[in-house]
């Protein structure tokens, strides 16, 4: 392959029963690059990130992880956790998953868990108060506050996630998928329910996390102002399957696609393009 | 063989008994999701009251038993009926919309309250009734002289609870009641937007479940010709066990479930211990459980991410 | 709370109140269903005769009476829900006491802890008040271990006296057959305990919700079941007997020569067992207190606390679910394990009797009404529910009515408890209390 890839898409196939979600899908995501998946709704997206991130098994294809040092995990053949654990891909959800009831800080620590185990002894070296814990549990508190830094949300460090509002949760989410030190970080379309202000600082962090942290990104979104913006590169989808592929602005002119999101022939859409033009 | 097919007859009948009374555990989980752990004691309750009226009659110089035992049944549903509506009124419907734990604690609370309550009203002894239907048929009679037999009483169990169980399927999916029901399980918020009566649908899914748990209690009053009050305890948590084995929200699943927990029960008297058919019956669930999260005949449950 | 007006109040202030009409009609309504409630249950008592025959009397006297109870009591009940306001309401709390109640909640902890040290040296000849207080801190302690089950790790747990059963088998198995001193044995009853947590948790903490508390439920019948029938180990429904009392590490407490009290050289008394039996138990609790609170700050609590608030979550960020729920299993079991072996060896006797489901229910509603996760609320929830039920020992047998009924309108008037917040393990500026609102319970 030509293009370095963190992610290898190769003939994903879902299937729910008689329902075919996502059909022999092959796309790559490239190396500290942006990578969007878009598509009309119901196009299959999310089951996509499902599947790269664990929570279902795919019914055929392969997904494969190439980490900067070369290691290879196939991601279909890890469950759940180990995900995140060993392959080190994290992830946000489309209706926030935080933990409201916990702090913001507490959220981020929560995300450090793996890390803080391995420092605390199993909890028996952190129960007795050891040195090594109190140094690893300090490093982590400033691992925590540089993200709260970065997400703008230092002040409100011990705030209830859940008191905060919507879109400083979305950007805590991100901030605590980061505190796990992913190498591929699956955005579930983070800029939901975001107005334009908030889209523009998210634009702006995740150009940052690009620019500053060996983390590639991969994101599904609608708002396109937000993918036109930020995107390396682009996979369009519709009913399961890859119906382009390219940089934004070969997307934007490619017919199938408007054809998708129009819901019309591409004849209809080339003529749309036309008048246009 | 003789002595196997009269095991079965035996856990048939006392399945059908659990399932009656399952099927109130399943209703009211599936409606409100929460577990009603006074539910034995209204089974016991609808025992005692089939008990009492009973008597009354009996007394009263009635001697024809069709007549009596309608006139019991249809008492013993009444009375326990309100029992089912009051307990709701008072312990669950202001912890509605609260936390999960906090209705189930406060069912806990009320199940103690009916056990004590009867023991107080009714004292604490065993409560005998001589046979009130008697005779049956033999069914198979072995070389060795072993009989199978089926009792009256034992007939008048299982239909009973098929009529029943028909009945209440027809409700269910038949009736403006039973869409209410329906649709109240689905989501509550959208079913009162759309005009049905929420408060009113779960008292009366709470009316039903007691209703058939007094029948449950006057058939256990009719097959053991005994009551006691601690006995809702025990029939309580097998009946619950039988609704979580069926696929806790799911009809036919209370029944199978329950018919289940009669025979394990039965069989494993039977063949090992009296002792440990209880154990038996827990253990069972135990395992299904493992190798079927959500029971035999419960929807799987489908996590949205 | 004080930021938001009283808008709730003064808008049921415009609808006008009901009349007295109202009130004497909802009242005859409540009498009449209560007169077919207890038509026949109250009404009517059923006597087995001298010839062993079931015979009725009837009672219409005290049906009547009951009948007019509940006809007051509805008009009452009406009345003070007028003169309260409507539920819910939001009450102005003034600045000035809002401030005061919380210095009054952190002084709670201390004065509270500074008085059970005291309790003995104050009521030193209380025997009664010296047992009481022993049975309450047990509950504190088994509400404690709990806690972490349910609490923190929002796993519901209906079967926790299994573990406590375990616990105390475990010793007075251990002590009476092979002779092992309560020192030995209170680790291995822990170790024991947690090992059956394992043991019931491995396969089944997969379920979720409803489908654990049930397993958990049976798997405390299956425990007591076991004890009942296996006769030749446990002694069945007879229990074990003579279960060596505890000693001052290694020096008995007796009368004898070699007593610590003719070692100290003062005279025996009865009265320094039960002293040194209370020490013990506040010792434990304070050891379960010390180690959750402890384990709360540390990635293991956190990762407890996660999983109630959400599982999904906790997966995609690493955590392995199952030996997070495996490990808080084994927490909240060992402490009910150790509370199980001190418990045998504060009666010298245990049989089955003492651990039915009565005993798990009580424990989770001491963790419930404590407000799920805090520790002053579990310890003040044990001693309202301990305390309170001593308080009706003198009405006998309606002493589980009104402890059912105490249950349910507790759980009406706070259902996330009497600790509504949540402490945060970590802060950066200053700790901030959590309102309960928003913490989850977790569906496990």
């Amino acid at each position: 392959m030509k293009t370095d890839c963190i992610l290898n898409v190769d003939h994903l196939s879902m299937r729910f029963g008689g329902i075919v979600a996502v059909n022999d899908l092959t796309f790559g995501a490239e190396r500290r690059k942006i990578t969007a998946l878009i598509g009309p709704n119901g196009a299959g997206k999310t089951t996509v990130f499902n599947c790269i991130t664990g929570f279902y098994k795919p019914s055929g294809g392969s997904l494969k992880i190439t980490h900067d040092n070369g290691r290879q995990i196939q991601l279909e053949r890890l469950n759940d956790f180990r995900i995140s654990k060993q392959a080190r891909v994290a992830r946000t959800f489309q209706n926030i998953r935080l933990f409201p009831g916990m702090t913001a800080l507490e959220n981020l620590m929560v995300a450090q868990h793996n890390a803080l185990m391995l420092a605390s002894g199993l909890t028996f070296l952190g129960l007795i108060g050891a040195p090594s814990w109190r140094s690893a549990e300090k490093r982590a508190i400033d691992l925590s506050k540089l993200w709260l830094e970065r997400i703008g949300l230092l002040e409100r460090a011990d705030d209830a996630a859940g008191n905060l509002p919507y879109g400083d949760q979305r950007r805590l989410e991100i901030a605590r998928a980061m505190c796990t030190e992913p190498a591929l970080l699956c955005l579930d379309e983070p800029a939901a329910g975001l107005n334009a202000r908030e889209s523009a600082a998210l634009s702006e962090l995740l150009l940052r996390i690009r620019a500053e942290q060996d983390t590639s990104i991969l994101l599904i979104e609608h708002d396109m102002s937000v993918v036109m913006e930020i995107s390396d590169q682009v996979v369009v989808m519709d009913y399961g399957v890859k119906i382009s592929e390219g940089t934004p602005q070969q997307i934007r002119d490619d017919p199938k696609v408007i054809a998708a999101y129009l819901g019309a022939d591409e004849e209809e859409a080339i003529a749309v393009m036309e008048s246009e033009a | 063989m003789d002595y196997f097919a009269q095991q079965l007859i035996n856990g048939l009948v006392l399945g059908s008994i659990y399932g009656l009374i399952a099927i109130g555990y399943t209703m009211v989980y599936g409606i409100v999701g929460m577990i009603n752990f006074a539910h034995g004691d209204i089974f016991m309750i609808g025992g005692f009251i089939a008990l009492i009226s009973f008597l009354i009659l009996v007394s009263f110089g009635l001697t024809f038993v069709p007549v009596i035992l309608l006139i019991v049944l249809l008492v013993a549903m009444l009375i326990t009926a309100l029992y089912g509506w009051t307990v709701e009124r008072i312990a669950y419907r202001p912890l509605r919309h609260s936390f999960r734990l906090a209705p189930m604690l406060s069912a806990i609370g009320m199940s103690f309250v009916l056990t004590n309550y009867s023991q107080i009203a009714q004292g604490a002894r065993v409560k005998p009734v001589p046979p009130i239907i008697t005779g049956g048929y033999t069914l198979h009679e072995g070389v060795d002289g072993f009989v199978v037999r089926l009792s009256n009483v034992q007939i008048i169990v299982v239909i009973t609870t098929i009529v029943l169980l028909a009945l209440f399927t027809w409700l269910v999916a038949r009736t403006r009641l039973g869409r209410d029901m329906r649709a109240c399980e689905q989501d509550q918020t959208m079913a009162s937007l759309l005009g049905v009566d929420v408060d009113r649908t779960i008292s009366m899914t709470f009316v039903i479940g007691a209703a058939l748990a007094a029948v449950a209690g006057m058939m256990y009053l009719l097959y053991y010709g005994q009551v006691d009050f601690f006995m809702g305890f025990v029939a309580g948590i097998k009946a619950f066990t039988a609704a979580v084995l069926g696929g806790i929200g799911s009809l036919p699943g209370a029944m199978l479930g329950g018919l289940l927990i009669g025979l394990i029960e039965t069989l494993w008297s039977a063949y090992f211990s009296v002792e440990y058919k209880d154990v038996a019956a827990f253990s069972i669930l135990i395992v299904v459980l493992i190798f079927m999260p959500t029971g035999l005949l419960g929807r799987p449950e489908v996590e949205k991410v | 709370m004080a930021g938001v007006s009283a808008s709730a109040r003064g808008s049921s202030a415009a609808s006008p109140a009901p009349g007295a009409a109202f009130i004497f009609k909802k009242a005859l309504i409540s009498a009449l269903v209560a007169l077919v409630l207890f038509s026949l249950m109250i009404g009517v008592r059923t006597e087995a005769g001298s010839d062993g025959q079931l015979t009725y009397m009837t009672r219409f006297g005290d049906l009547a009476a009951m009948v007019a109870t509940v006809f007051g009591g509805s008009i009452v009940v009406e009345l003070l829900r007028q003169w309260w306001g409507p539920v819910g309401t939001i009450r102005i709390v003034p600045p000035s006491v809002q401030s005061g109640l919380a210095l009054a909640r952190r002084g709670i902890a201390p004065v509270l802890l500074v008085f059970t040290f005291l309790v003995p040296v104050i009521f030193y000849n209380e025997r009664y008040i010296l047992d009481l207080g022993i049975l309450v801190l047990t509950y504190v302690m088994l509400g404690w271990g709990l806690n972490v089950v349910v609490g923190l790790a929002g796993l519901l747990d209906l079967g926790y006296v299994a573990f406590y059963a375990v616990g105390a088998y475990s010793y007075a198995l251990l002590a009476t057959n092979f002779g092992f001193s309560f020192w030995i044995c209170l680790p291995l009853a822990g170790i024991l305990a947690a090992f059956c947590g394992v043991l019931l948790g491995f396969p089944v903490l997969r379920l979720r919700g409803d489908y654990l508390a049930i397993v958990t439920l049976a798997f405390g019948e299956i425990i007591r079941l076991v004890i009942i029938n296996w006769q030749s180990l446990t002694g069945g429904p007879n229990g074990v007997t003579g279960i060596p009392r505890p000693s001052f590490f290694g020096i008995p407490l007796t009368p004898g020569d070699d007593g610590l009290a003719a070692r100290l050289g003062i005279e025996f008394s009865t009265t320094h067992r039960i002293v040194f039996l209370f020490y013990l138990i506040l010792a434990l609790a304070l050891l379960t207190n010390w180690v959750t609170i402890r384990l709360r700050r540390l990635p293991i609590g956190r990762a407890w606390e996660a999983l109630r608030e959400d599982e999904v979550a906790c997966r995609a960020l690493g955590i392995n679910t199952t030996t997070t729920k495996l490990t808080a299993f084994a927490t909240g079991a060992m402490f009910g394990g150790l509370a199980g072996a001190f418990f045998a060896t504060r009666q010298g006797f245990i049989s089955p009797e003492s651990f039915t489901f009565h005993e798990s229910a009580l424990v989770l509603a001491i963790v419930v009404l404590g407000g799920m996760g805090s520790q002053l609320g579990v310890a003040l929830a044990a001693l309202v529910m301990i305390g309170g039920f001593e308080l009706f020992r003198g009405l006998e047998q309606f002493r589980m009515l009104v402890f059912g009924l105490a249950m349910v309108l507790l759980m009406i008037w706070r259902p996330r408890g009497l600790i509504g917040h949540r402490a945060p393990t970590v802060f950066l500026h200053h700790s901030q209390a959590i309102s309960s609102d928003l913490v989850k319970e977790g569906h496990g």
